[in-house]
């Protein structure tokens, strides 16, 4: 026999159980810290070169305020630059690793036709400014996407130039502001809010120059129709209802509120974040709505990026059409025309102005277009019936290890909403959040919405399938019992994740908000 | 010197016609970690029960009221540099601002320290 | 079958028994009967390939001139700018494009980490304390700031260059009608001297800020620093608008001339054209601003084990705790946006950055001088970073238009900016960056010759 000199000796040796010795790095194999390109780049280092193009200039034409002072900006080889970025990376939880219960947020699966798609040089590498006839195509995308949702939603028209869903609302609102000054009647000051709203809408409305009345939710988390009903008069400008609601529930009343409103000559705003649920089986326009934005990153999955680019397409009735915003698209013939503040004229006379430079996020219109496009009118419909299917499979498989506090009273939508109510005294929502992400899980969204005493919001999405479902309530179940049970290594988690709890308050008292430590390296040589 | 309290939970010191204003310990323990302190400027007129200071903690901000009417003569400047000032010492150095007082009479209406004592212990 | 939905019809039928249903519509029956759709909605099509999709999709960028295959020149707001291979393979790591905005932060310290090295550039770069973790867009962001501005000043007027970007501008008026701010807007001399003068002459006791845009519309710079004397003596601000960043490489940042607040759109930097969005607002102040400043924060902490780590912080300004008292109704930045801006400069750090505004910078000089020499062009500005105005003999936009069907995207006429101002009528904005050839000057020179002959 030969035998290996080398010491090569592959072993198993049984596990004590006890965290293993620190490293002398602090990187724990896979996870490894990376540090701040402040620290480990330097001014004269460059990933970029721009050999052949000069860059003597016949005389210079600053007018006066050519640069003296250094910036301060550190650069990495590319790659450096790469493995820093990489690394990074790999310290986020993202839906291309897991399950990503985030209730309200709907984190579903990005198709990468999508992003594909947007990157052909025909969309990516198209100026806003370019005569219009270079532009036909992207002028086609906006309007066929605009088709999509007008006819999906049952409206009239659609603004698509708002950036984001909060942006949306204020489109919506400033057209419900126009509408009314329109007719004389812009001493309506109030617009009604449920309790369970979004942050966004009070925020939206303030800033339009609204007063905000809450109005109660019942209990079975609903808005309270008769208080709500009878707060209706001469200086109510309208209502914003989130429909399905953000605890997870259809209002059944929404018609008959969006009459009542009407009556009292209001409008009816309806915030459409979570249109992901009904789309293709409820159009909002059959309910009354006047004006509603769309997220296209949570209905149409267009990637949400670590916190946006957002967009926020708003659809519109017949009776608030004529105040949408500038810019727009419009087919004539068989030629797409830009509308803006030049040719809107008469026809669109009304519109309360511009939102954005140029025309909204172009690139997450591709890349919904391509999705819609994927689905189809029968795709869709089987997006949002397996967002509720999934939905109340998780609500179902729950509701006997946590409190449900609506699960008696029906079905839930897209997203099932459980309390604190039965966790061991000193145990909160926090902590099962936190013992979650040690299951390998992000958590679903905390202590929202506020009418529910520490909510735990989940929304599983339809592109996760049965086993994974199957997973995560197993995962969730077991650290439920745990907080039940009043287990205190759940205090202190997450023990697995690349950090431990972050101290908020001291970020928050003394804010360190740039890099100030130390003096860049000037030179690398 | 007495001191009174408010159902919104601050409270005042009053020596002759200028109260000291602050947030009872009660307060300071519901809020958790204060991370921030906004405090009227001097001069200001207050009516009792208008929005006074903003407290704020990492996820929360509450408004302090005026617990009487009269002119602020002083904001608590220490608090800008230590905002822990209101959970260590809430009721002494972490007073948020004083003010002269214009209607002395609207003291009537606030708690004593036993009352207010009571009004807590039954929350 | 749908590629993207991975329920199939036997994990739905036991799906549904577990919840005790007897069929999907069963989950549906809080919706009014009334409004209950009972198949696919009639007139849209149904399901489609990957295959079908994508010839449908390339079909209509087919129908779109690329800039990248034409003599270009347009700018505006919108810069087109050589973006390294990497970039877009960083911006594409799952990790990055399918995470959501970094609420639990022990597993977000990835997106958190690259905020923060954002934020620390853009303040660099704008001359700032501090900057926030991105907004919309410059024209979005410039709005906030005059926002800010008012609750800083609690005042109320504003005074607008007329310099500052036309489409910046319409936000602001639109925003203006329902917040109650009182604008005072221009439209720019077609001229080399800016309005710094006038704007100075405007400003009084009422006045909340001055937005001046840095460079302006037409190209030209000028020194802010007596503007924000003038602006701090009457108690306002200067709000400096930048929207080429790339001119930061070359010219004195607004922050050192003393500007309170400065906006600017971070397009050039990573992100591409994409026919105008979507881009990332950048935002920066002078730390004592920072509680009214609208957006996101990154702040570096610790963790419970003592090692540095970062949150979102200072969240009681935003709309989720203020509700209707907040300092905006923002609710996102434009976070892969902005991680696109931090790799880029991360690749071209401070020489990379100073070389590239340089080629800029000569490359517009060059082209600057070569449109001149063509009969009855003059050039309007004296002074430009990649950017300049030239007036035509003849009214710009048809001009424009006509060298469109050659194959030549030639600018942006002041006609398409300012429809119906005669006097701008002639004018021609031109943007020359590291993309453009000397072949591509020389066509444009070449055929604006014939065009005008």
């Amino acid at each position: 026999m030969s035998i290996n000199q080398s010491g090569w000796r592959p072993q198993m040796t049984a596990g004590d159980g006890k965290p293993a010795a620190p490293t002398a790095t602090g990187n724990k194999a896979l996870m490894l810290e990376e540090a701040l390109i402040f620290e480990i780049g330097d001014t004269q280092t460059t990933g970029v070169d721009f050999t052949g193009i000069d860059a003597a200039a016949p005389a210079s034409r600053l007018g006066g305020l050519a640069r003296k002072a250094a910036i301060g900006l550190p650069g990495l080889a590319e790659p450096e630059a790469v493995r820093h970025y990489t690394r990074l990376s790999r310290q986020n939880y993202a839906i291309d690793l897991g399950l990503f219960p985030l209730g309200s947020c709907t984190m579903k699966h990005n198709p990468r036709l999508n992003e594909k798609m947007a990157r052909l040089p025909g969309f990516a590498d198209v100026h806003p400014l370019q005569p219009v006839d270079t532009v036909q195509g992207a002028l086609e995308v906006i309007h066929q996407l605009a088709h999509w949702l007008v006819t999906l939603t049952g409206m009239t028209s659609v603004a698509m130039s708002p950036k984001a869903g909060a942006h949306g609302e204020l489109c919506g609102i400033l057209a419900i502001k126009a509408a009314l000054e329109a007719r004389g009647e812009g001493h309506r000051k109030i617009v009604l809010v449920p309790e369970s709203a979004h942050g966004t809408n009070p925020a939206t409305a303030a800033f339009a120059g609204f007063a905000v009345e809450d109005i109660p939710a019942t209990a079975d988390g609903r808005v309270d129709t008769a208080a709500l009903i009878a707060r209706l008069g001469p200086d109510v400008a309208g209502v914003m209802i989130t429909n399905p609601n953000t605890c997870g529930l259809f209002e059944r009343d929404l018609k008959t509120i969006s009459d009542a409103v009407h009556d009292a000559g209001g409008y009816v705003y309806c915030d459409g974040a979570n249109f992901n649920a009904i789309v293709g089986r409820v159009r909002p326009g059959d309910l009354g709505v006047d004006a509603m934005h769309i997220n296209l990153h949570k209905t149409f999955s267009t990637p949400h990026g670590g916190g946006g680019p957002g967009s926020g397409p708003v659809v519109f009735s017949e009776a608030l059409t004529p105040f949408a915003p500038l810019p727009f698209v419009e087919k004539q013939g068989e030629q797409f025309v830009l509308i803006e503040e030049e040719n809107a004229g008469e026809h669109h006379a009304g519109s309360f102005g511009r939102m954005v430079a140029f025309h909204g996020q172009m690139g997450m219109f591709t890349r919904a277009l391509t999705y819609i496009l994927s689905h189809g009118a029968d795709g869709l419909r089987q997006v949002a019936e397996d967002a509720v299917l999934n939905a109340n499979y998780v609500l179902r498989s729950l509701e006997g290890t946590l409190d449900a506090p609506f699960a008696k009273a029906g079905p839930c939508m897209h997203e099932a909403i459980f309390s604190d109510a039965n966790l061991a005294e000193g145990f909160s929502t926090l902590d099962v959040a936190k013992g979650l992400i040690d299951e390998g899980f992000h958590p679903m969204t905390v202590y929202f919405p506020l009418v529910v005493h520490g909510a735990m919001l989940v929304e599983p999405t339809e592109t996760e399938s049965k086993a994974a479902l199957d997973q995560f309530v197993g995962a969730l179940r077991s650290v439920a019992e745990r907080a039940k049970a009043g287990d205190a290594s759940l205090k202190t988690a997450p023990h697995f994740a690349p950090r431990a709890r972050l101290d908020e308050t001291q970020a928050a008292r003394k804010p360190v908000l740039v890099w100030k430590d130390a003096p860049l390296a000037q030179a690398a040589e | 010197m007495s001191r009174y309290f408010t159902e919104d939970h601050e409270w005042v010191d009053v020596d002759g016609d200028t109260g000291t204003v602050g947030i009872s310990d009660y307060a300071q323990g519901q809020l958790g970690d204060i991370v921030f302190v906004d405090v009227p400027e001097a001069g200001k007129q207050l009516g009792k029960g208008d929005e006074a200071a903003v407290v704020e903690s990492v996820k929360a901000a509450s408004d302090v009221y005026a617990p009487v009417s009269g002119t602020v003569t002083e904001g608590n400047a220490a608090l800008a540099d230590d905002p822990s000032l209101v959970n260590s010492d809430p009721e002494a150095e972490g007073w948020f601002f004083k003010i002269t007082l214009s209607d002395p009479a609207e003291l009537e209406t606030l708690m004593d320290e036993a009352a207010y004592a009571d009004f807590v212990a039954k929350l | 079958m749908m590629r993207y939905l991975p329920l199939t019809q036997p994990d739905r039928d036991a799906m549904l028994s577990v919840i005790g249903a007897g069929s999907i519509d069963d989950l549906f029956v809080d919706v009014p009967e009334a409004a209950r759709l009972s198949g696919p909605i009639a007139g849209l099509p149904g399901h489609a390939s990957e295959l079908a999709v994508e010839r449908h999709m390339t079909a209509l960028a087919r129908k779109n001139v690329v800039a990248g295959e034409v003599p270009f020149f347009l700018g505006a707001g919108a810069y087109r700018h050589h973006v390294p291979a990497s970039v877009d393979h960083l911006i594409q790591r799952g990790e990055f494009l399918t995470a959501y905005t970094p609420y639990q932060p022990e597993i977000a310290q990835g997106t958190l980490q690259m905020l923060f090295e954002f934020q620390t550039q853009v303040a660099r770069m704008l001359g700032t304390d501090v900057a926030n973790a991105s907004m919309y867009d410059g024209s979005t962001a410039c709005w906030e700031a005059i926002g800010m501005a008012r609750r800083i000043t609690r005042k109320g007027k504003a005074i607008l260059s007329g310099g500052l970007h036309p489409h910046y501008v319409s936000v602001a008026k639109t925003m203006a009608k329902y917040t109650g701010d009182q604008l005072e807007t221009a439209t720019p001399a077609l001229s080399a001297e800016t309005d710094v003068e006038a704007l100075i002459a405007a400003i009084d006791a009422d006045t909340s800020c001055v937005v001046v845009q840095y460079p302006d519309i037409l190209g030209r710079i000028t020194d802010l620093t007596p503007l924000a004397d003038a602006c701090h003596a009457n108690k306002a601000l200067l709000i400096a608008v930048v929207t080429e960043p790339v001119a930061l490489g070359a010219i004195t940042a607004p922050g050192e001339m003393d500007a309170d607040i400065v906006v600017g759109e971070g397009q050039s930097l990573g992100v591409g054209l994409q026919f105008g969005g979507p881009y990332v607002g950048l935002m920066g102040c002078k730390e004592k601003y920072i509680r009214q400043m609208p957006g996101r924060f990154c702040g570096e902490t610790v963790d419970a084990d003592g090692r540095r780590g970062f949150v979102l912080t200072l969240s009681t300004r935003e709309q989720h705790i203020r509700r209707e008292k907040a300092t905006s109704n923002i609710c996102t930045n434009s976070g892969l946006c902005a991680l696109a801006f931090s790799v880029h400069m991360t690749l071209l750090g401070e020489a990379g950055l100073r070389r590239l505004a340089a080629i800029n910078h000569a490359a517009a000089c060059r082209a600057a001088d070569r449109l001149s020499q063509v009969p009855g062009v003059e050039l309007v500005t004296e002074s430009f970073f990649n950017e300049f105005t030239v007036r035509l003999p003849v009214e710009a936009r048809p001009v424009v238009r006509t060298l469109a069907d050659r194959g030549i995207l030639a600018g942006v006429s002041l006609g398409r900016l300012y429809p119906g101002e005669a006097a701008l009528a002639n004018g021609l904005i031109v943007a020359v960056t590291e993309t453009t050839s000397a072949e591509d000057i020389e066509t444009l020179a070449a055929a604006l010759e014939e065009v005008l002959a």
